[in-house]
């Protein structure tokens, strides 16, 4: 004990007890900057929100009075062909966003962020929170910006199937999360949009959210129907149709949610081992 | 014991400095980590003790790929050693981190190019269960100024300043700074130091990894030299320059005799050429006074080594190969 020399006045006191912070320091200035960044990025937001818009614009508004429905017409009630296309891209905008919030690992990896939040109390499986949570919030604005677009061009539906296309579109989106966060915790952030531009672009196209799938192909059928995308856009869109609900939808959806999550949980622990 | 006044810095009332009870900013016995596998194993830690009392200012020093960067992961819980036992504040580097008593200035990359300065710190301390207010930390780390800059817009300085400005946050007992002023200009290193020494006037514990000689030299209480992942000196500077055999004693002396001289105690090369006498010694006072007072010495000057010395001394390598074993050089230790 008579070994040590004080070393200096404040040293006791600087070293003094602390305590770990609570919710593996989950906290809304956390989130809050996530959510702040998430808008700040111009490319984000133009893939989430303009872009389903202008799409559904594009293509949507000359079906404002075709009846999806072929007893009935819009005017006796029936749900537009451009109420379909509307949900369509809301789950397109949705998903955009999700899939950028999970993938923003790759860069904050890639400029050490990661590395410099492992010197914090933080805990990883908050860190994954904000980051779903975080694409959420610009999901849900796509979501409400195709809508409300909807709304304007003259899409009349029941408060019900607005509420439930909307829901399912928006948290339905988590598949894309989980993808994103699986992809950004392999590939290097250079290669990332690279990678996903494309995936993006084919996972829409094949999953039946640019043109339905039953205009396809037969062969293109065959592979869009194994699509998250399309077990989404069928979820999203089933209050539409009134058909008989899509129970394989479901199961595409949990199953791919199942595989990229596992997927990103291996992916981060390979990640983090290697830091 | 430790001086019973706390003069600075908040306490909490339920609060014990760990340096009361005798425990070590740092406790590492035997720690050894290796890279790779097979004829491409490398062992970048091989063996180092390393204690570290609270309140002392530490530079690792070493040539690169001396193992400085990989012991400083160890210390932060980054990587976990092969071999070894280590604890920080006597808890384990995780623990450490998670209770926010040790924090470090990585020496690139960790910030987030579209945040501001200020909200970069904001969120960083929002992670911690106790910190220091964002605005009286910049202030410390002087880039209050900036605090509505993105960070992309901030020089490599201020940068650096604001991952120092981090680090303060959590108020740790352990500040590591990892090569902490590489790429920097001089101006901005002399600021970065400025700060450094206002803050562990406070009385925190630092540890520096540095190849800069001169910052050990300015800044470290204690010189840790590092070689090839094992510590080859460990001491305060003058203590270190000493190891690489003292100073040299030079003079014009017709009459002096090499072997008298060789006898001295504490000498340990003489050459003589010419009337000129060249003498390496760790004693110099005794060298002057035989060649002052028994010969005809004059123009008689004594060098001391510096640090660069030293270093060179303690940390260089003959061989440039992996393969051949250790040089069969002295060392100091």
């Amino acid at each position: 004990m008579t070994t040590l020399p004080a070393p200096g006045p404040a040293a006791s006191a600087i070293a003094g007890r602390r305590d770990v912070p609570p919710f593996g320091s989950f906290n809304a200035t956390l989130l809050g900057i996530e959510i702040r960044r998430r808008f700040r990025n111009r490319r984000t937001l133009f893939f989430t929100v303009a872009f389903p818009v202008v799409m559904f614009l594009a293509f949507g508004l000359q079906y404002r009075d075709t009846s999806i429905d072929a007893g009935r017409t819009v005017a006796q009630g029936a749900p537009s062909v451009a109420a379909f296309i509307m949900i369509s891209m809301a789950v397109y905008g949705a998903m955009m966003a999700s899939t950028s919030a999970g993938g923003a690992v790759a860069i904050e990896r890639q400029l050490g962020w990661s590395r410099q939040l492992r010197l914090t109390p933080l805990h990883p499986a908050a860190n994954i929170s904000v980051k779903i949570l975080g694409g959420l919030s610009i999901g849900l604005v796509a979501v409400l910006a195709t809508f409300a677009t909807g709304v304007v061009i003259g899409v009349r539906l029941p408060i019900h199937v607005w509420i439930v296309a909307g829901t399912a579109a928006w948290l339905g989106s988590l598949v894309f999360t989980a993808m994103g966060l699986m992809v950004g915790y392999l590939v290097p952030s250079e290669n990332v949009m690279q990678f996903m531009g494309p995936a993006m672009a084919f996972l829409a196209f094949f999953g039946g959210l640019f043109q339905p799938l039953d205009q396809m192909a037969k062969p293109l059928q065959d592979i869009g129907v194994w699509t998250p995308t399309y077990g989404l856009g069928e979820i999203a869109r089933a209050p539409l149709s009134g058909e008989a609900f899509n129970w394989l939808a479901v199961g595409n959806v949990i199953l791919w949610l199942a595989v990229f999550g596992v997927g990103a949980a291996l992916a981060f622990r390979r990640d983090t081992k290697r830091v | 014991m430790t001086n019973p006044l706390t003069l600075a810095a908040p306490t909490t009332s339920r609060g014990v400095g760990p340096d009361r009870t005798g425990l070590l900013a740092v406790d590492a016995t035997g720690l050894h980590k290796t890279f790779g596998a097979g004829s491409r194993r490398v062992r970048a830690v091989n063996g180092v003790d390393l204690q570290i009392r609270p309140g002392e200012v530490v530079a690792f020093l070493g040539p690169n790929g001396a193992g400085k960067t990989t012991t400083i992961d160890m210390l932060l819980g980054l990587s976990k050693p092969d071999a070894g036992s280590l604890t920080i504040f006597g808890r384990s580097p995780r623990a450490a981190i998670a209770h926010g008593l040790v924090s470090a200035v990585m020496q690139a990359g960790g910030l987030l190019k579209d945040l501001t300065v200020r909200e970069t710190v904001a969120v960083t301390a929002s992670l911690f269960a106790q910190s220091q207010p964002v605005d009286e930390v910049l202030e410390r780390a002087g880039i209050l100024d900036l605090a509505g800059r993105r960070v992309e817009k901030c020089s490599g300085g201020q940068q650096q300043r604001l991952r120092f400005a981090m680090a303060l946050l959590s108020d740790p007992g352990l500040l590591i700074l990892d090569e902490p002023t590489t790429g920097m200009d001089v101006e901005g290193r002399r600021d970065f130091w400025q700060a450094i020494r206002a803050d562990t006037a406070r009385g925190r514990t630092v540890i520096f990894a540095t190849h800069y000689l001169e910052e050990a030299d300015a800044y470290a209480d204690r010189i840790v030299l590092v070689r090839r992942g094992e510590i080859v000196a460990d001491g305060t500077a003058a203590e270190i320059k000493n190891l690489a055999s003292g100073r040299t004693v030079t003079a014009t002396a017709g009459n002096a005799d090499a072997a008298t001289l060789a006898a001295i105690p504490g000498v340990d090369s003489v050459e003589s050429r010419a009337g000129k006498v060249r003498v390496r010694t760790k004693d110099s006072d005794a060298v002057a006074r035989y060649l002052l007072t028994a010969t005809d010495a004059v123009d008689l000057e004594i060098t001391s080594h510096n640090l660069e010395d030293a270093f060179v001394a303690l940390t260089g390598d003959q061989d440039e190969t992996d393969e051949t074993p250790e040089a069969p050089e002295t060392t100091g230790k």
